[in-house]
């Protein structure tokens, strides 16, 4: 069969099977939060001082929190099933709004922070492979492996040090100068400047672990008999090893890194509140404290989509570079 | 002779430390053009080394060429760049190897990696080496060249990937083939088709070939001349048929020794008493389907299908077939490693198949297993002794007595008894295998199921292997179910033969009235490919 036509279907699978794990994510996501003491009534009758149990009751009853819970689940599945997420009585902004200002400063942060970790985790790799055992490889290794060993928000502080307060090169916080009104490239411009050391500081580890993964990788591919292959082809150890080995060692890089997409998001939250960088981390670090649990529910369910969705354009990436998953 | 390929005093160097300082000492070889040379010899007799030596291939810095010229046309290979190496890799000699899915980078396409070689060889432009690649393929009997060259290695089976390996090899027409062990892989019926093509390649574009071997059918099937190595050293060469029928050499004539007859030795006498029935096993796979007709098409394998097999007191019973036939299958079904989807399989009048965890229990004991790969089926971090013993602690008995019991078997195995104390990784392959009968003898079982236990052997190994399973089948009055791929191991262990395809016996009988008069088309086709079958190892040799 084709193997473009093959490809499609992979991905229309790929695409059904998301299906059942969003619902099942939504599901959990509910009764999880269901687990914890207390609810919103709670919390609004706590900070207004005081509330009569008439009052409270009343509450409950407008936000539908007497209802029995399977009621209340097929309540909010038919909300979500109209992107209706609920309304945020801390914020008194509907949930849908507030979510999606701060996703994209998360996506953002995110995709370069994916983007930085594996490009350079690759090509570091690559050149601590190809230069095994010279002073090349021992400091790329040992780059790595302090990198690795180094606490993130260390790492953050330390970079806002040297970089924000004694070489002023960049911005100590937020995502844009808001005072200064910029638009169109300026703006965009402006972001990037302020997105350097947030993405410098949460790709490090990431960093450091792909560089250590992608030079095993290739050290075991260059062991392979299709390498011995292409030696008695005649080819020169440039092309075996970026033509052939290359590709291959890619693989298991490309797996590590969408497995640990969400385990950026939950990264970020610390480095969100080291740079005080506008993020689904910092809303929902917010929202816990608060007791919002209509907002908690939508980051739960946001960052939950964002991981199926990542994970999905990693299984497509990945069914490019390996011929043999359509088959499995 | 006019030779193409000169090897004077070769001498490979291993890394300090090594068991011996030469891998390849002082090997002298020639090879004529459209001539086979085989290079015959056992694992660890330098042979794959000396091949790769050639390409200039040799695991550098740690085993390097010491000493010694290798002369291909006027040109010392040991001698000239790595430019020019790379020039003659591919181009003038080209190599094929053991493991076809392995030696084909797994996500390029058949075409791409022909393509390769005419880019890196050869000034043509994209469409004739399109078109010279279609050629190839259709040259080594691929069908539809058009579909293989967009294909992946993994959408082939062996043989046609071994083919494209051979169409690959060939693609610039080379002065030199050399094949390393390029049908070890394969089953039998496709070996016999890959040699034909080596064969039929070589004698159309009179090309030398160096062929690797560990066969001695192979070798008689193949060859023009005949080189044998020992631990390094070339100790015996001369044309195929003085070779074969009158080897000079001890070496030489004590491994034909070992080369099992084909002619099946002679039967006995029947046993009345049924130890193992198995009747109408069926064993199915599923893969694939489902998701709306959007996955992988369904898969259903049916790997046996109501096998029907009768096993009596003593009696040794084989399973043969081709990978893929369900062999392995049923014998893992009658141990209850796997579980069968219907049928019988009744031990001393007992059905096994239903039973549960505990209640299969107490018969464990009484059908042990004796697994294919001796480097695999021991855990690494056991101690022999108590690999050994452990079956029969888990039965109930007293741990003195079973370590007593171990260092007894250890004895009937021919081991040690200080081996009790050690580690798998410290004994050879046939050391181990060993052990893993000594293991499934350790619960005095009735029935010995043995899965291809000496196919990763080698063949003076193979013949020990045989010779002390018998003498134990003989001595516990054993019966036995042994799976082979190998028709020559069959005939001289076997008192019955099932023939298995595609999960069907096709074939059951008298080891020696099979062979002497088979029934079905593919034992018959099975029977035909046997390399070297009409050369009689056992024959020669016992006639001088």
């Amino acid at each position: 069969m084709d193997h473009f036509t093959r490809r499609i279907r992979y991905v229309l699978k790929r695409l059904l099977q998301a299906v059942p794990i969003v619902l099942a994510i939504i599901v959990m996501n509910f009764f999880l939060l269901q687990l914890a003491e207390g609810d919103a009534v709670d919390v609004l009758a706590g900070e207004a001082g005081s509330a009569t149990p008439e009052y409270m009751a009343e509450l409950r009853a407008k936000f539908g929190l007497d209802q029995p819970l399977p009621v209340q689940l097929v309540l909010y599945l038919k909300n979500i099933a109209s992107f209706d997420l609920g309304y945020s009585f801390r914020h008194e902004m509907p949930v849908l709004d507030l979510v999606l200002d701060r996703f994209f400063a998360t996506v953002l942060l995110m995709v370069s922070t994916i983007l930085l970790a594996v490009g350079f985790g690759v090509l570091l790799g690559l050149l601590a492979a190809t230069g095994l055992n010279t002073w090349r490889d021992t400091a790329i290794s040992i780059f790595a492996l302090i990198t690795y060993a180094t606490p993130l928000f260390w790492v953050g502080l330390m970079l806002i040090v040297v970089f924000s307060l004694t070489l002023g090169w960049f911005p100590t916080s937020g995502m844009e100068n808001i005072a200064a009104f910029h638009e169109g490239w300026d703006r965009v411009v402006d972001i990037a400047h302020h997105l350097v050391l947030p993405t410098i500081t949460l790709s490090l580890f990431y960093l450091a672990l792909y560089t250590r993964l992608m030079r095993a990788s290739m050290l075991e591919q260059a062991g392979q008999d299709y390498v011995t292959t292409a030696r008695a082809k005649g080819l020169t150890e440039r092309r075996i090893m970026f033509v052939h080995v290359l590709r291959n060692a890619l693989l298991p890089v490309v797996t590590m890194a969408g497995v640990q997409v969400g385990a950026l998001i939950g990264g970020s939250v610390i480095v969100e509140s080291v740079f005080a960088w506008p993020g689904l981390g910092m809303l929902a670090f917010e929202a816990l404290f608060a007791r919002d649990l209509n907002l908690l529910l939508g980051i739960f369910l946001l960052s939950a989509l964002l991981v199926v969705a990542v994970n999905l354009v990693v299984d497509i990436i990945y069914s490019t570079l390996d011929p043999r998953i359509e088959v499995s | 002779m006019n030779a193409l390929l000169d090897i004077r005093d070769l001498h490979i160097a291993l890394p300090e430390g090594s068991q011996r300082p030469y891998a390849v000492e002082a090997a002298d070889l020639q090879l004529a053009p459209n001539e086979i040379l085989c290079v015959v010899g056992e694992s660890g007799s330098g042979k794959s080394l000396t091949a790769r030596a050639l390409m200039g291939l040799l695991p550098k810095p740690h085993v390097r060429v010491a000493k010694g010229a290798i002369d291909f046309l006027g040109e010392d290979l040991t001698a000239v760049s790595d430019a020019r190496l790379r020039q003659i890799r591919g181009s003038e000699i080209s190599m094929i190897f053991q493991e076809p899915m392995t030696a084909l980078n797994p996500v390029m396409t058949i075409g791409r990696q022909i393509d390769e070689v005419f880019r890196f060889h050869a000034k043509m432009p994209g469409r004739e080496r399109r078109d010279r690649a279609l050629a190839l393929l259709a040259d080594v009997h691929l069908p539809n060249p058009a579909q293989i060259v967009r294909a992946y290695p993994h959408e082939l089976s062996g043989g046609q990937r071994q083919r494209a390996m051979i169409a690959m090899a060939l693609a610039l027409d080379p002065k030199i083939l050399i094949a390393d062990e390029p049908t070890t892989a394969l089953d039998v019926t496709t070996q016999a088709q890959i040699l034909k093509l080596i064969k039929e390649m070589q004698a159309a574009h009179n090309t030398g070939v160096l062929f690797i071997t560990h066969d001695f059918g192979v070798v008689a099937d193949i060859a023009d001349r005949v080189a044998v190595m020992q631990n390094g050293l070339v100790v015996e060469t001369g044309p195929a048929a003085e070779v074969l029928n009158a080897p000079q050499h001890a070496y030489t004539k004590s491994l034909m020794a070992a080369v099992p007859s084909l002619t099946p030795r002679p039967a006995r006498p029947r046993s009345e008493e049924r130890v193992l029935e198995v009747k109408g096993l069926t064993k199915t796979y599923r893969g694939g389907g489902g998701f709306f007709g959007l996955g992988a098409p369904a898969r259903i394998v049916k790997a046996a299908a109501d096998v029907t097999l009768d096993l009596r007191r003593g009696e040794t019973l084989g399973i043969v077939g081709e990978s893929g036939s369900g062999k392995s299958t049923v014998a893992r079904c009658i141990v209850r490693l796997n579980d069968a989807d219907s049928g019988e399989i009744l031990l001393d009048g007992v059905d096994l198949r239903p039973l549960a965890r505990a209640a299969m229990r107490p018969h464990r004991a009484k059908i042990q297993m004796v697994f294919q790969d001796p480097y695999a089926s021991l855990n690494p971090r056991t101690r022999v002794g108590r690999i050994i013993a452990q079956g029969p602690m888990i039965q109930g008995m007293d741990a003195a007595e079973a370590e007593a019991k171990a260092r007894e078997l250890l004895g009937i195995v021919g081991l040690d008894e200080r081996a009790y104390d050690r580690f798998p990784h410290e004994f050879s392959g046939g050391q181990r295998q060993r052990i893993g009968v000594a293991r499934a003898l350790a619960l005095e079982p009735e029935v010995l199921v043995a899965d291809e236990p000496v196919s990763a052997l080698d063949v003076s190994i193979q013949d020990q292997i045989l010779k002390l399973l018998d003498e134990i089948r003989e001595r516990m009055n054993l019966s036995m179910v042994f799976i082979t791929h190998d028709l020559r191991v069959a005939a001289q262990v076997c008192d019955r033969l099932a023939v298995m395809r595609y999960g069907k016996v096709v074939e059951e009988g008298p080891t020696a009235a099979v062979f002497a008069d088979p029934q079905d088309d593919y034992t018959k086709a099975l029977l035909d490919a046997v390399p070297g079958k009409s050369w009689l190892p056992g024959a020669t040799v016992a006639a001088q």
